[in-house]
Order: structure tokens, then sequence, then C-alpha cells
């Protein structure tokens, strides 16, 4: 049957998907190409080098700015996934289906806003609030735009659960923390996990939104990204979005296998 | 029951939250939108907000918004209806979203050496016989760059529609006599609108947004509402003309979101 579908895409119709691919990824890979180029410039490739990428591992600076985001993102995706969690089990147990839609709606507002105005509204929030603008301004607004998709993630897990294993641990005599732990943490893991992992690689991505509540002293990569490429063309950058694109195509495996586990059947080959 | 003890326990930082970092932040937007840029409160900048430099600005941002959400409709339909064909459909959409995980500011950056002066789309043009051109710093860059950018966020809803079309309703209009083209129209396109009207939505909010690309890409040559806003808050530092614009922007959002309807689904 599979095989009888394929039958269908026409020669013409295949060029046109290998057109978009090459479209879609022809531009990375002109990055990298020219990470190894010893002449300077995005053009006229002269021979190979290293050097670019010895270079930013000499630059102290940037590694610490590499640094900066890393704990940034893991940190705030830490604390996304507990408060998202709680959430998510909060709004599964609310009956009244008003409340329930409007506490869904409120989680989805950060969603749908345009990174701009989650900046800027922050940075208004921020400076009222009298919080010195810098990493615990970063931190907190990281925290706080990757609630709402730990929410999404879990959320479907707890409605997937069938609410007679709940009723059989307490019948059981399990208690409301043995409930918890034991039956429903368990059951909601994958969801927790991508749930997790979105929110890391939200805030790895993030550019606007620090943009706007960065203050002098702290910096993102994407934020250095930008005013690197403001200046100019420095080879130093595509050395950078080499490495950068390994290291994304290591979490696109990861996330591959976690919702492999998620779902199974819905990505990969199904027999 | 103390089950309502535990629920409250569990609700409380989140609902924290909403109230800090949703609720807080679009009221303090509304709120400073009614202060000049000294400080005294004033209905001035909505009444510059209706001046023509600003609607003009407006219309342009919601003219290349429209641009960039039609052409990727037009090129991420066809790829999604191919995708659903092919053997390893999941795999291939996959390798569709890998590159919307690359930071964005770094295709962008790509964008600079691939359009610069000497760049290799000049060389191209140079061997065709068109011969150099400016492409960094135009319109059509900053069209271009934003397709390339939101064509998988549109590919992957329009692709979840398709995937969950019943085949036997193709057959069933196959046998009724229904020519290809009508299939299409009658019966594919009703039953995935959904999936496009996802996919509007996820392009045509941020590309009103979208400050980085303008600066990098255009030049500023495009102005569109979220440069406007970027420009007011970090350059001009007057935050209510700038909450003024957040505040249109916020409404044009729920107005899209309201029009597109909700997305139950998920992307």
């Amino acid at each position: 049957m599979v095989y009888k579908l394929d039958q269908r895409i026409t020669p013409l119709s295949r060029i046109f998907l290998v057109l978009i691919f090459f479209i879609l990824y022809a531009p990375i890979f002109f990055l990298v190409f020219y990470s190894f180029n010893s002449g300077g410039t995005m053009y006229n490739f002269k021979s190979f080098t290293l050097d670019w990428y010895r270079e930013l591992f000499q630059d102290s600076r940037l590694l610490i700015i590499v640094l900066n985001t890393l704990v940034i993102a893991l940190v705030s995706s830490l604390f996304a996934t507990i408060i998202g969690t709680l959430g998510a089990l909060g709004i599964h147990s609310i009956r009244k289906r008003q409340t329930k839609n409007t506490l869904l709606s409120l989680n989805n507002v950060l969603i749908v806003s345009p990174d701009v105005i989650i900046g800027a509204s922050f940075l208004i929030l921020f400076t009222m609030a009298g919080i010195k603008l810098g990493m615990y301004s970063v931190l907190l607004s990281h925290i706080a735009f990757s609630i709402p998709i730990v929410v999404l993630m879990v959320l479907p897990k707890l409605s997937e659960m069938s609410p007679t294993l709940i009723d059989a641990a307490r019948d059981l005599g399990a208690s409301q923390w043995n409930v918890l732990t034991k039956v429903v943490l368990p059951f909601i893991t994958p969801g927790i996990f991508a749930g997790f992992f979105m929110a890391l690689t939200y805030s790895l991505d993030d550019f606007a939104v620090t943009f706007f509540v960065t203050g002098n002293g702290f910096t993102t990569l994407s934020v250095e990204i930008y005013s690197l490429a403001r200046r100019g063309i420095s080879l130093n950058v595509n050395a950078l979005s080499a490495l950068l694109f390994l290291f994304t195509l290591v979490l696109v495996v990861v996330y591959y296998f976690i919702s492999q586990r998620n779902r199974p059947g819905r990505w990969g080959v199904k027999k | 029951m103390n089950n309502k003890v535990t629920r409250n326990l569990y609700l409380f930082p989140y609902a924290l939250w909403i109230v800090l970092f949703v609720v807080a932040p679009l009221l303090l937007v509304l709120y400073y939108s009614f202060f000049d840029i000294e400080g005294h409160f004033s209905l001035v900048n909505y009444k510059t907000f209706f001046t023509p430099v600003y609607l003009k600005m407006t219309l342009s941002s919601f003219w290349y918004a429209f641009l960039i959400t039609v052409i990727s409709l037009i090129i991420a339909y066809p790829t999604a209806y191919l995708l659903t064909k092919t053997i390893h459909k999941q795999l291939w959409l996959l390798l569709i979203i890998v590159p919307s995980w690359i930071n964005l500011l770094l295709k962008a950056y790509a964008f600079l050496g691939i359009f610069g002066t000497k760049g290799i789309a000049n060389s191209f043009l140079e061997a065709v016989g068109i011969g150099a051109k400016q492409i960094l710093f135009t319109d059509f860059s900053f069209v271009f760059v934003s397709v390339y950018i939101f064509i998988p966020f549109m590919i992957l809803p329009i692709f979840n529609a398709l995937n969950e079309l019943n085949p036997t309703l193709l057959d069933a209009a196959n046998d009724l006599g229904a020519s290809k083209w009508i299939t299409f129209r009658r019966v594919i396109f009703p039953l995935t609108i959904d999936g496009v009207k996802a996919g509007c939505q996820v392009v045509f909010i941020p590309a009103l947004s979208l400050f980085m690309l303008t600066r990098l890409i255009a030049g500023n040559r495009v102005i569109t509402l979220g440069t406007a806003i970027e420009q007011q808050f970090l350059v001009t530092q007057d935050w209510g003309m700038g909450s003024t614009i957040a505040v249109f922007l916020i409404l044009i959002m729920f107005l899209i979101i309201s029009l597109t309807g909700n997305r139950k689904r998920g992307v």
C-alpha cells in the first residue's frame, strides 16, 4: 500500500522536493564550508584552514558567553519544567470547564505573542520591579516564556492517563503522595522530558527577549552573534555556526529518540 | 476533600507566574502607552500613531507579512503534500524541521554572505549574463530570507492536517468522477484548512515583528511593527510610543488568532 502511494510521486515533484531540501540546507552548508576558508571572506575560497576554529577556542570571552548560555538554558528549563508540570497537574485537576479554558488561554498568550512584545513588556516589568538588568532578568524571562510550552507537553499525557489508575492506587491504600510519585509522575515522565527538552531549545534559540532584558554586562550567544553579524562578516561566526549545527544535530537525534519513546509509531517507520 | 488543598498547592506557583509574567506585562504595556516621553499622562502617542507616517508603516508591515505568508503557503502546501506521499515521511518531515532549529541569526548571517556584492548569488547572476546587482538591503532579500526561515513552520501544520486526511475520501471523489483539480478544491483543501490557518498564524504574527531580520538583511529599508517597537524602546528610549505600537500589535495578534481559530491540534 505504502509502495503504491509512493508510485504517485512524479519525477517533476521529486525534483521539486529535492529543490526545497536544497534551498533549506544550502545556506547552512555554505556557512560551514566557508568556515574552512583561509581567505577570510565568504566568497573566493582560498585554501583549507582550521584557524577560525583555533581562534574561537582561544577567545575566552566567547567561551564564557557559551557557558552563560548553557547555564541559563539548563537552569531556566529546570525551573520551567517544575513549575509547568505542577501547573499542568493543577489545570488537569480543575473540573470547571470555564476556569480551565481561561487558564489555558492565559497559558497560550506567551506562546503566540511575538518575541518583541514579550521582550518589551518584560523590560518594563523588570524596570518597574527594580530588578537590575543582567543575568537574573534573563534567567527569569527564560523561565517565564518556557513554562507554557512545558504545560502544553505535559497536559496531553495527563489526559491520556486513565482515572481508574488513580482510583486503583487509592483503593490499594496509597497515600496522596504515593499516588503522585508512584503512579502519576512515572506515567507523565515522557511528557515532562519532552517539555524540558523543548524549554531547552527555546532558551538556546531565543534572541529577541534576551536582547531586550539583558544589560551591558551579560550576553548570551544569540545576542553576541547578532552584534558580530551587524559588524559584518567574520569567519569566526562561521566556525561557531558549524559547531552549533553539530550540536543541533545531536539535540535532534536525542529529541527523535525521546519522541519515539513518547509516541510509538508516530515517528519512524511503522511496519 | 484535601484534594483541593493539593490542587491549590500545585496551582500556586503557576498562578503566580500567570499573574506576574502574563497579565502584569500586558497591563504594563497598556499603562505605559498613555505616557509621553517626559512621563506625563497623555494620549499623544495614540495621536502620533494615527498620523500618516505610522499608518503607512503599519500598512507596509502588513503588506510584507502578507507577502511572506502567501509565498510561504504557496511553497509549503505542495511540499507538505508531496511529503505525505513519501515512504519514510516522518523522517523527511524531521529533516524539514531541522533547519528551523538552527539559530535564526546564523541563517540570516549566511545570507549576508550569499547575497553580498561579491557573494555566490551575484556570481551566479554574472555567469548567467544578468550582471551583478545589489541584492542585500533590498525588500527582495528581506522577503526571501523571511520565507526561507518560515517555510518549516508552515509545512508542519499542513503536513499534520494532510496526514490525517482519510484516503478513502479521495477514492470516493475519484469514483464519482471528480477531476484532480476538483478533488483538491472541493475535498483536500477544505479538509486541511485548519492546518493552513495554523500555518498562516505562526507565520504572519512573527513576520510582523521580526526586527533582527530587517536590521541585518533589509538594512533599515523595511520597517516592520517589530522594528519600530525595538527602535522606540532601545534606541529612542521613548517607551510610551513603543508601548503604543505594542498595544496595536497585541490587538492585531488577538484579531488574527480569532480569525484563524484556536489551534487545538497544536503545531
